[in-house]
């Protein structure tokens, strides 16, 4: 299950020049500064450009090629775009049933009640776009796009315009969307955060071309990318809740280098969550550190070294067992303790973020 | 009021609304299709549907008893189909006055379409929505102000034409004459009082008709439905 692209457009100010595979499991992230082509890309798949040159399809469905272009509303996407886009002359529940009422009832597997449900959409029904607060008006264009039971849902960058209370009310939803769907969902932001809190799989774009593409914690990691240098870059990880700490308020999750403490969780033992270690938050140890206060103390290898915008800094990339972990550290350190790609070493983490509960 | 007038005055209520009813029909495709994009073609055809704006009536009403009269090309054609030449008859006034018309209904409907931008029919199309779906479906009703505007405007425009009416259906009594032209008929004969009482009836038609569209333009806007 792929979706292939092979997309070029051009503008007078901007092309955009796409050759790239997309997997359509989960979240995949199209991450990119602004003006980097993201929203023209998801335009161009959307069937919203005409203008757009090349060949792109879904699986076994030709979207477009030299002979056909099949339009926006027979591609069976759903797109929420960047700003409120709620039909005036309808109040939430018939902007929801919009899409839904045209669509085959043989397609219909994703139902109202259920969708309403997902999103949290109850009390909303009577109302109208104008008395809906941004995040809520983003809930309901989600549902909306999700009722028309797309192969393919298409976001772009559905919180940006958000403030930060409305952001933290979606993102959950979101991330249950991923969880319980099967729906494939390409997510375009320049927030990196969001995109490692929801992707599994990224696509990076700069200048209208795709720089790199490929799992999201790979693609932190990569030394021929700038991601690993963002302020807020590090690694992500895939953890199950292992054992809850009463006393101390902890929670135990496992991980594949080990067991971390994190902050007392609501999940159950055996949820499943992802864990987000910032690089800034990780400092290294030649010997198992004793009488620390830091918990959690991860048996490492050094990958590489390298620096980053800041001349103080040094960035070391890591791998515990098997998967990547960034480290930001002062140069000075790294040359005291002599630090060289292949050396074994701890890594101490000093805080371990829980993503997605 | 005598019941000349009183006739004069159901024909050009009758007269006004059928025209406006066609008119909408006619312009809403038209007015979509210039507001849709811009092309030297559309350019023509703008100007085209703009000329009765400028143009003295008398004129339009000249060439169109030309067209419409037995021996015109369309009031050649309507003969050939069985059917009487449309001067100086009921159907001639409507044709005459759809054309003086056209501007009143084709501009505002335009700018409204024009006023949606082009987002609400992207999001329909996501939603999968054909582009008929989509003008019927979306644009129609976002353009509600639009179309009243329109509405308004052709049927009161038709109302008060006098030039190509007069050209076109003559005077006659009963079948073409409006109640403009009956109103000119009193001033002319110096029946003053009659006159007034004529013109005193389409001020009242008029007010009332523009205080119904306020009215309804507030109730829309606070339902929400209009931005």
């Amino acid at each position: 299950m792929t979706l292939a692209l092979r997309v070029s457009l051009a503008r007078p100010q901007f092309s955009l020049q796409v050759d790239c595979e997309v997997p359509t499991r989960g979240i995949t992230g199209l991450f990119g500064r602004s003006g980097s082509g993201k929203t023209t890309l998801l335009r161009c798949i959307a069937g919203l450009e005409r203008r757009a040159q090349g060949r792109i399809a879904f699986d076994d469905e030709i979207w477009q090629d030299a002979d056909h272009f099949v339009p926006a509303h027979r591609r069976r996407i759903g797109y929420v775009f960047q700003e409120s886009s709620l039909f005036a002359h309808l109040d939430v529940r018939g902007n929801l049933e919009f899409g839904l009422r045209r669509v085959p009832t043989a397609e219909r597997h994703l139902g109202f009640d259920e969708v309403v449900t997902l999103l949290n959409l109850q009390a909303l029904l009577p109302q109208r776009a104008p008395q809906l607060s941004g995040g809520e008006r983003q809930r309901v264009a989600i549902g909306r796009a999700l009722l028309t039971n797309p192969r393919l849902l298409l976001m772009d960058e559905p919180v940006s315009s958000l403030d930060q209370r409305s952001k933290a009310d979606i993102l959950p939803h979101l991330e249950r969307l991923r969880d319980v769907s099967a729906v494939p969902i390409l997510y375009v932001s320049h927030a990196l955060g969001e995109v490692m809190r929801l992707a599994d799989h990224l696509l990076l774009l700069e200048g209208g071309r795709v720089r790199a593409a490929g799992p999201l914690q790979e693609m932190l990691a990569r030394s021929d990318l700038p991601l690993r240098h963002y302020e807020d870059g590090g690694s992500v990880f895939d953890a199950i809740v292992e054992e809850h700490d009463a006393r101390f308020h902890l929670t135990y999750v496992r991980i594949g280098a080990g067991r971390l403490a994190v902050a007392r969780s609501p999940l159950d033992i055996g949820a499943r969550l992802r864990v987000r270690i910032d690089a800034r938050d990780v400092s290294l140890a030649l010997k198992v550190p004793e009488l620390t206060s830091i918990l959690n103390i991860l048996p490492a290898r050094i990958v590489d070294l390298s620096e980053g915008e800041d001349p103080a800094q040094t960035l070391v990339r890591l791998e515990a067992a098997g998967e990547p972990l960034l480290a930001r550290i002062t140069r000075r350190s790294a040359a005291e303790l002599q630090l060289v790609p292949g050396m074994q070493l701890f890594a101490q983490v000093k805080g371990v973020a829980l993503m997605g509960q | 009021m005598g019941s000349v007038d009183l006739i004069a005055l159901w024909l050009s209520l009758r007269l006004a609304t059928l025209t406006s009813v066609l008119l909408l029909l006619v312009s809403a495709p038209l007015a979509w299709w210039l507001a849709m994009g811009a092309s030297r073609t559309r350019t023509v055809i703008d100007a085209l549907v703009s000329l009765p704006l400028v143009l003295p009536p008398t004129v339009l009403g000249f060439y169109l008893l030309l067209l419409l009269a037995p021996g015109g090309v369309i009031g050649g054609a309507f003969r050939a189909l069985g059917l009487p030449a449309p001067a100086f008859s009921f159907a001639g006034l409507v044709i005459g006055s759809m054309l003086y018309s056209l501007p009143f209904a084709v501009q505002p409907l335009r700018d409204a379409f024009q006023g949606i931008g082009a987002r609400p029919l992207e999001v329909a199309a996501t939603l999968r929505a054909a582009p008929w779906d989509r003008f019927v479906s979306v644009a129609l009703p976002l353009s509600m102000r639009g179309i009243l505007t329109a509405a308004v405007l052709c049927f009161a425009h038709t109302l008060g034409e006098f030039g190509v009416v007069l050209m076109i259906g003559g005077n006659i009594p009963g079948r073409t004459q409006t109640a403009s032209i009956a109103l000119f008929n009193h001033a002319e004969a110096l029946e003053y009082g009659a006159a007034n009482r004529l013109s005193l009836t389409l001020l009242a038609l008029c007010f009332l008709m523009l205080l119904i569209v306020f009215g309804a333009n507030r109730r829309l806007r606070a339902s929400g439905a209009l931005p």
